[in-house]
């Protein structure tokens, strides 16, 4: 009951801030987005129309060509030839309407991965198409695929966090309280890595792994690996902290009643640690998001045809692209919206958590 | 303790330091199933002398950790290995260190010209529109992806052709003369140096801001103001000087970081620097242009760190050195 009402004031603070508030609305948009990614997605991932390469966003009417109020309606894109300028063109084709049917049958998906159904949010007549966002160079509808790369983007940060939280706390832990030599030689090492520029080991580490892998197993690798770059940095911070509570009494005390050093250590000391930690995860899942996207960008992260949003960005490479097919930079434009309500929503957190601190009150 | 004796004394503590580096970057790409030779063996520029010399040289038929030893006693004679285009190895990098340093140090400049002003600006008008108006750009200069935002600052220079669209010269640079070369520099540094800069401003001017204010609470502003000196004399005289102090410290994480985020900035822009280099080694598995150019990252890094604990000491004779 007692962590119920502190989640139900520091929510109850955080929404006097009304930035932070914004920034928690936009994830929880976001994190709903990519939860019901199956329903809201028109396409599945896999769904590509070759004909309409680099197809711009559909174009949705709702006041018919009599200037008459009518059900939402689109018009499917025909490429042509443009003899002049030598380029593909596409053009509405207007001969044939297709009404947006809501919450209708489409293709099958399993909702939250175990629930099978074939209702989407939006779709249109099986010969129709709807990009609502245009298509990519495999013609797959970049809207649908938005979602299903935020699917691995949003998460593959609080993955890393639950393995490298826990190892750089039990690793400061262990160095802050044992002391001496132990401390000496573990903080060494952690050195070692945080000198290396984390960019640096993180393609290296990425450019090992081997290519015949399947999608699963690369996207857990590169979880690990975004883990490992990141456990030093906090495991140090959290040895600082240990090193000011191990000669409290409460320390002393369990001790004296005989209980061993592993369990002061993850029962006593490092729970004294939890608000720092929970103003660090808030604080490090942005880093984790920018790093698996810059990774991917580079092609030695999340790799096609799976879809990640900086694998979507890996397109936007090309001059040609990002002049004429600007729908390409979506991606681009959601990391940035989720790192910033992410930092938003952790440093209005780090003020209530941490009154002293001044950066945003 | 002098300082020539702490710098000595900082140099030693490096030493154990890089030898972990060293033997965690090595042991890291040796797990690889990547064959070191197999890029040379593709090249038929290579001599098969250079490629067995190449192979003796990496000591490939002895067990890993004597591996180790051999790569470690080449390479403190300076013999870095030849990279997949047959070139030396220690010749690549000396042609980009200059670059990512050119680079970084414009950035870190520009940085401290611009964010300390800020950051004290925000921190004497604080919880005003001002200060909340700066806090809400530096938190969106923070969340940009640092590759997107060359991506877009891309399509500009490519829309307006006010700058060029990568690279560190123009074609015919060799010609200009000595203030058009600087100014070629200049112009395509321009936007890699924007990049850079709205990324690490954030962060700077937040610290400055947030120092400036803990400053301000302290007992001896307090009686500075009990004494009636000048608001001006107050802030700039003893609130800005303790507050800039722990800032030097940052310069070392400021360093890490530019190095980090410079290499994706590099590889959009084309710039010639060390991040793009060490891609490049990483796509093409050229192992001892991956190998060297980590080393040569954390040697900076330590560097940077080592610099920025000396220039502390001079400017704050609080800290104690030891």
């Amino acid at each position: 009951m007692d962590k119920y009402f502190e989640l139900k004031s520091l929510l109850k603070q955080l929404r006097k801030d009304k930035l932070a508030f914004l920034g928690l609305i936009v994830l929880i948009i976001l994190y709903a987005g990519i939860a019901f990614a199956g329903f809201i997605a028109p396409y599945d991932k896999e769904f590509s129309d070759r004909n309409l390469a680099y197809c711009p966003p559909s174009q949705i009417f709702t006041i018919d060509e009599n200037g008459k109020f009518s059900r939402p309606y689109t018009y499917n894109y025909k490429r042509e030839f443009n003899p002049e300028t030598f380029k593909i063109d596409f053009k509405s084709d207007r001969s044939q309407k297709y009404y947006l049917n809501f919450f209708s049958k489409g293709s099958e998906y399993k909702l939250f991965g175990f629930i099978p159904t074939n209702l989407h949010l939006v779709t249109v007549a099986s010969d129709g198409r709807l990009f609502l966002l245009g298509t990519d160079i495999n013609g797959r509808d970049n809207f649908s695929r938005l979602l299903f790369g935020g699917q691995i983007s949003l998460t593959i940060g609080f993955l890393a966090l639950f393995i490298s939280f826990p190892i750089g706390l039990l690793y400061g832990g262990i160095a802050g309280y044992f002391g001496g030599i132990t401390d000496n030689i573990m903080m060494r090492i952690a050195e070692a890595i945080m000198s290396i520029p984390s960019f640096y080991l993180l393609i290296i580490l990425a450019a090992i792994l081997p290519a015949n892998m399947t999608s699963a197993q690369r996207f857990a690798l590169i979880t690990v690996i975004l883990a490992f770059i990141g456990w030093a940095g906090f495991s140090r911070v959290v040895r600082g902290m240990v090193l000011s509570i191990k000669n409290q009494e409460f320390v002393e005390a369990a001790r004296s009643v005989g209980a061993n050093s592993l369990r002061i250590i993850t029962k006593h000391i490092l729970p004294q640690t939890a608000s720092y930690v929970i103003v660090a995860i808030t604080l490090s899942v942005p880093g984790y998001i920018l790093a698996e996207s810059g990774l991917s960008f580079l092609g030695l992260g999340i790799q096609q045809p799976d879809a990640s949003w900086g694998n979507m960005l890996k397109e936007a490479q090309e001059f040609i692209n990002i002049l004429y097919r600007p729908w390409l930079l979506t991606p681009g434009f959601l990391i940035f919206f989720a790192v910033l309500s992410f930092n938003l929503v952790g440093d209005a957190i780090r003020d209530i958590l941490d009154p002293k601190s001044k950066i945003r009150q | 303790m002098s300082i020539p004796m702490y710098i000595l004394k900082r140099i030693l503590q490096a030493i154990p330091l890089l030898f972990i580096v060293s033997l965690i970057s090595f042991f890291i790409i040796r797990l690889s199933p990547v064959d070191p030779l197999a890029e040379l063996k593709l090249n038929p520029a290579i001599s098969p002398q250079t490629l067995q010399a190449e192979k003796e040289r990496l000591g490939l038929d002895l067990p890993i950790y004597q591996q180790y030893f051999k790569w470690a006693s080449n390479a403190l004679q300076g013999n870095l290995g030849i990279s997949t285009s047959g070139e030396k190895v220690s010749t690549r990098l000396i042609e980009r260190i200059p670059n990512t340093l050119l680079l970084t140090f414009i950035t870190i400049i520009l940085t401290w010209i611009v964010g300390i002003p800020l950051g004290t600006y925000a921190a004497l008008n604080w919880r005003k529109p001002v200060d909340r108006t700066l806090t809400m750009l530096t938190s969106a200069g923070m969340a940009i992806p640092s590759f997107f935002f060359a991506l877009l600052l891309l399509i500009f220079a490519v829309k307006t052709g006010l700058f060029p669209a990568g690279g560190l010269t123009s074609p015919g640079f060799e010609r200009l003369g000595v203030f058009g070369k600087i100014f070629d520099i200049a112009h395509h540094l321009f936007l890699p140096v924007v990049v850079l800069f709205t990324i690490s401003l954030a962060g700077l001017q937040r610290q400055m801001r947030g120092n400036l204010l803990d400053v301000l609470e302290t007992d001896y502003i307090k009686l500075a103001r009990a004494k009636g000196l000048p608001e001006n004399k107050v802030i700039y005289k003893h609130a800005l000087r303790n507050a800039i102090n722990p800032m030097v410290t940052l310069l070392g994480f400021e360093f890490a970081s530019l190095l980090s985020g410079a290499a994706l900035t590099e590889y959009v822009f084309q710039y010639p620097g060390l991040g793009r280099l060490i891609l490049e080694a990483v796509m093409k598995s050229d192992i001892n242009l991956v190998m060297a150019s980590l080393m040569i990252g954390a040697i900076m890094l330590v560097l940077g760190n080592l610099i920025a604990d000396i220039l502390l000491k001079l400017v704050d004779p609080r800290v104690t050195i030891n």
